[in-house]
């Protein structure tokens, strides 16, 4: 299989603006590659942003160990409160990894995508991740099989992982230059020794490299995950974003560090801080004149189950699935069924898409500034929570080149539910400044008190798309404002004149 | 000559397969080390392994009691933030 080459020199024309491969609806960045790999893809949520609406993901965590320490992360933690990679409740031995994730996919039919992600790293367990692919591939052939890993053991690992049909692999890949390296991770174990600083980061950097080299070879899917740490490497992300597409990833995922004090890593308790909302998206718009961008991320847990920024996994520990009896062979026929659903209302959606952008095409209209608006959802590409329930919104770019996806934001639900709100006045503050920078919350609902503070802060509540599709709705509001007169008033002269 | 794991251990099971004694074994409520079996490494490799690759600090103590990776060796955290 070829993988698409990828142009590397169209950083300079790119950067800083919207560049053209960004922009447009959210899918417009798979529509150039080749059908095999949309095929491999699109149902996959952490590598099709339009897949993640509709389709679940689950990890297991069988590989505990680690072969490195890297300064974001606390191998003490383990709490069932806390959404973030590296974090678990409960380390499963193969077999019950295997039991859990056939418990779960008979249970949640759109879940097609298995993957072992830790709490250690998946290679620096091989024999524990191994076993657990082995037994998936002959009693669950219907789950796609993904890796995430490190790097450091990676070029060993190449071989036997492709004998698992694993065609996704994530490398976290947060530089290229060992100066940069020694200040994220203090030591690497290799070679019988533990390697401190510089040369450590040396060797990982050169293993990452190799195997991200030996997978493209392979026809494998690699996806780069990148954590964006003010200060330290956030503007060497652009060059390793550059560096990684060349080698032919595929997909680049640069996430904010979550460095909480109460966490306990080195970068919490030395105040080293994350990027806010606005740096995040300034790096990925910067990468994205290069790379494809993944941008639906939510940084879960080593042993998340459901649709990407849920986790059901509370209804799947050890001894409730001990009490499920799975006939999977029945199980794999209504997921199929379940499966060819989903995909036929995509197709469908798809073909409405194209004869509508063929109309827009028609009514070329002048420039006019982008948007932002927040969106809550449940899942299912529809507007369809109220905002009062919304534990995170999907935030969406509108301009004159059309709808992109930007990010997600995560807040506290403003009320929980009910008429007991509580201490609803300071959540709704927290989900104010989380939106900063929206003109606009589209959500199935929005109570009478948040409307007066959201409009105060210069965010339109909006009600009257629920169960609109969300890039629709978002055009609909925008081209609304359009008429209104509102996207001229605050217009960027610059981009008038362009 | 013997090493010792004790309660800080978070039973990531990284050490027991390098252990070139087979000296290492699963236990509640944390991996041990057989006594009898531990040679610390010595005619095998120039560092012990699981005290090369234990990633908690004070996990692992030699036969006198003594740390292996004292407090900050690993992370780089000052022992006085990680105290507070």
């Amino acid at each position: 299989m070829e993988l698409p080459v990828l142009n590397n020199t169209a950083s300079e024309a790119a950067k800083g603006g919207c560049s053209e491969r960004s922009c447009g609806s959210t899918d417009d960045q798979m529509n150039h590659l080749p059908d095999s790999i949309r095929d491999k893809v699109k149902n996959h949520p952490c590598y099709s942003e339009e897949a993640h609406h509709y389709f679940a993901r689950m990890h297991v965590a069988v590989a505990p160990a680690c072969n490195i320490q890297c300064n974001y992360c606390n191998r003490k933690y383990d709490c069932s409160n806390e959404s973030r990679p590296g974090v678990v409740s409960e380390v499963l031995n193969p077999v019950q990894a295997v039991k859990k994730v056939m418990a779960v996919a008979a249970t949640i039919p759109q879940m097609t995508v298995l993957g072992i992600a830790g709490p250690g790293d998946a290679l620096a367990n091989p024999q524990r991740t191994f076993d657990t692919f082995r037994m998936l591939n002959e009693q669950a052939p219907d789950i796609k099989l993904c890796v995430s890993t490190n790097g450091l053991a990676l070029p060993e690992n190449v071989e036997e992982m492709c004998q698992y049909n694993i065609d996704h692999v994530t490398i976290t890949i947060n530089c290229v230059d060992p100066d940069v390296g020694a200040k994220i991770y203090p030591w690497i174990f290799w070679n019988n020794k533990r390697i401190k600083g510089r040369e450590g980061a040396a060797i990982l950097i050169a293993q990452q490299q190799k195997g991200l080299e030996m997978l493209v070879a392979k026809g494998v899917l690699v996806k780069v995950n990148s954590v964006m740490i003010p200060g330290v490497n956030d503007k060497h992300l652009e060059e390793v974003s550059r560096i990684v597409k060349a080698k032919g990833a595929f997909l680049h995922n640069v996430m904010p560090l979550i460095s909480e004090e109460e966490h306990g890593t080195f970068y919490g308790l030395t105040g080293q801080r994350g990027p806010t909302n606005e740096e995040l998206q300034e790096l990925q718009d910067s990468c994205a004149g290069d790379m494809n961008m993944m941008r639906h991320c939510r940084q879960c847990r080593a042993d998340a189950v459901g649709l990407l920024g849920e986790d059901r996994g509370a209804e799947f520990t050890l001894d409730k699935i001990e009490e499920m009896d799975i006939d999977y062979a029945e199980a794999m026929k209504m997921r199929a069924e379940v499966h060819a659903a989903i995909n036929e209302e995509l197709e469908s959606k798809h073909k409405a898409k194209e004869t509508k952008l063929v109309s827009i095409e028609g009514l070329k209209k002048e420039v006019t500034r982008p948007v932002l608006m927040a969106v809550a959802t449940k899942g299912g590409g529809v507007i369809n929570e109220h905002f009062g329930h919304a534990g995170e919104f999907l935030i969406y770019e509108a301009s004159s080149n059309g709808v992109r996806f930007i990010g997600h934001r995560k807040t506290t639900p403003y009320c929980e539910g009910g008429d007991t709100c509580g201490d609803g006045e300071s959540a709704l503050d927290v989900t104010i400044r989380e939106l900063s920078g929206c003109e606009v919350v589209l959500c199935s609902k929005v109570g009478y008190e948040p409307w007066g503070p959201l409009e105060a802060a210069g965010i339109q509540p909006n009600g009257e798309h629920a169960m609109e599709a969300i890039e629709d709705a978002v055009l609909a509001v925008y081209e609304e404002m359009r008429a209104a007169g509102k996207l001229e008033a605050k217009a960027d002269t610059a981009q008038k004149a362009a | 000559m013997a090493f010792e794991i004790i309660e800080s251990c978070t039973n990531c099971y990284a050490c027991e397969p390098l252990c070139p004694s087979k000296a290492i074994y699963e236990a509640k409520p944390h991996f041990l080390i057989d006594a009898d079996k531990c040679t610390e490494c010595a005619g095998d490799f120039e560092e012990p392994q699981c005290a090369s690759i234990c990633p908690i600090e004070g996990a692992i103590l030699n036969e006198d009691g003594v740390e292996l990776n004292p407090p900050g060796s690993l992370t780089g955290i000052p022992p006085e933030k990680l105290a507070a």
